[in-house]
């Protein structure tokens, strides 16, 4: 599928570097072109420099052809417009965001946004992994040290549902 | 009224001013300390919080579900979006404004349920268009609700509507003119008004009108260049 990944910090290039492994024709933008990096050597797809809520840099970047849209930079606001743009502007299929603060990512997850707070996810990996509660390893922290997947506490509702019901427009 | 603004620059500062005098109650939001601290020297201690509007936590402290008001007016287009959109959300706040910076943003912001839009770039750019002598079509107005804008245009000698009755220009019914000033005389258009080079054109239209105006009118294809 076609990605677009908005900010190349660690979760966007792994995110970039993880897709195109997989074969997927990856995008990445961010405003600084020192972030792209972090890509490093291997990776094979584009990347474009530029503000990811300005909706002219999102075309360049090939938005209109995107199946997904990643917003993973830093700022939680600026993800969130983002992923509005292509959710609402470019009716892109799949949209994804980032938002650290725990009470916003639940309030765009009622929204229709499908979020992902990785304040929220960490801290129960950690606890998950602190009470030793994953069954099916010997050690949460080891899987997580080896990339490994551990069984994640029951997901949340707003994650797993499609959040795009429309209801919001 | 209650209303919280967020963001405590001079667009908050003054806002926050001229809404007391008028006897409203206001709250001012202002991230940064040390412009919070001055902020309530100059307004009054009990009229500015510190703290970053588009924390769900920051706002509930504000009391924003009683608020009728919330104006996000910081200098950051993203922010603005979520003060309004945590506001409406979360508290079931009446009515929202929003600053845009990027006058690109406006069309995003409604269709996000922002109730109120303020565009300066936009505003600001109207207001240098309607001075220079160009022969455009310069939006005077929006009336927001009825999805119209009031629009004039001065026609020019090429006009392909020079010298046309307004009923054999066949405008769609999203075009309504409402007022065509010759010279000194002021008409009301009918079928029948013949178009003058010169004419100063008012007009109410829908977006698709505007467009209809620009190609009929000004011999503009494709709209704003």
């Amino acid at each position: 599928m076609r990605l677009l990944i908005l900010g190349c910090g660690r979760v966007g290039a792994t995110l970039a570097n993880i897709m195109n492994k997989d074969g997927h024709d990856v995008t990445v933008i961010d405003l600084n072109s020192e972030a792209f990096d972090r890509l490093g050597s291997d990776f094979e797809g584009s990347t474009i420099v530029g503000d990811g809520t300005d909706e002219d840099v999102l075309v360049r970047a090939g938005i209109e052809e995107a199946d997904a849209f990643a917003a993973v930079t830093n700022g939680d606001n600026r993800n969130i417009m983002a992923a509005q743009i292509a959710k609402y502007t470019f009716a892109v299929d799949k949209v994804i965001c980032r938002i650290y603060d725990p009470i916003r990512q639940e309030t765009y997850n009622a929204l229709g946004l499908e979020s992902i707070s990785p304040t929220i996810v960490g801290a129960k990996l950690i606890k998950t992994a602190l009470l030793n509660e994953a069954p099916r390893t010997k050690s949460a922290v080891q899987s997580i040290a080896e990339g490994r997947s551990v069984p994640l506490p029951e997901p949340q509702k707003s994650l797993s549902t499609k959040g795009a019901t429309g209801e919001n427009r | 009224m209650y209303i919280v603004i967020g963001g405590g620059g001079q667009v908050g500062y003054y806002l926050a001013k001229g809404l007391i005098e008028q006897g409203h109650e206001v709250l001012l939001l202002e991230k940064d300390g040390r412009r919070a601290e001055r902020l309530a020297e100059e307004l009054g201690e009990t009229s500015v919080v510190r703290g970053d509007a588009c924390e769900a936590r920051i706002l509930a402290e504000a009391g924003t579900s009683r608020a009728n008001l919330v104006i996000a007016v910081t200098g950051d287009d993203e922010d603005n979006l979520v003060i309004s959109q945590v506001a409406k959300a979360r508290f079931h706040v009446p009515t929202t404004i929003a600053r845009v910076n990027n006058p690109r943003n406006e069309a995003l912001f409604r269709r996000l349920g922002i109730d109120v839009i303020i565009s300066p770039t936009q505003s600001i750019l109207h207001m240098i268009e309607a001075q220079l002598p160009h022969h455009t079509l310069v939006p005077l107005m929006t009336l927001t609700r009825a999805g119209l804008g009031l629009v004039e245009l001065t026609v020019p000698p090429t006009s392909p509507a020079a010298g046309k009755t307004v009923r054999s220009l066949t405008l769609p019914n999203s075009v309504n003119l409402a007022l065509i000033v010759r010279g000194d005389t002021n008409l009301t258009p009918t079928g029948e008004t013949v178009i003058l080079p010169e004419d100063h054109i008012f007009a109410l239209v829908t977006e698709e009108g505007e467009q209809a105006l620009r190609e009929r009118l000004l011999n503009e294809g494709n709209g704003s260049a």
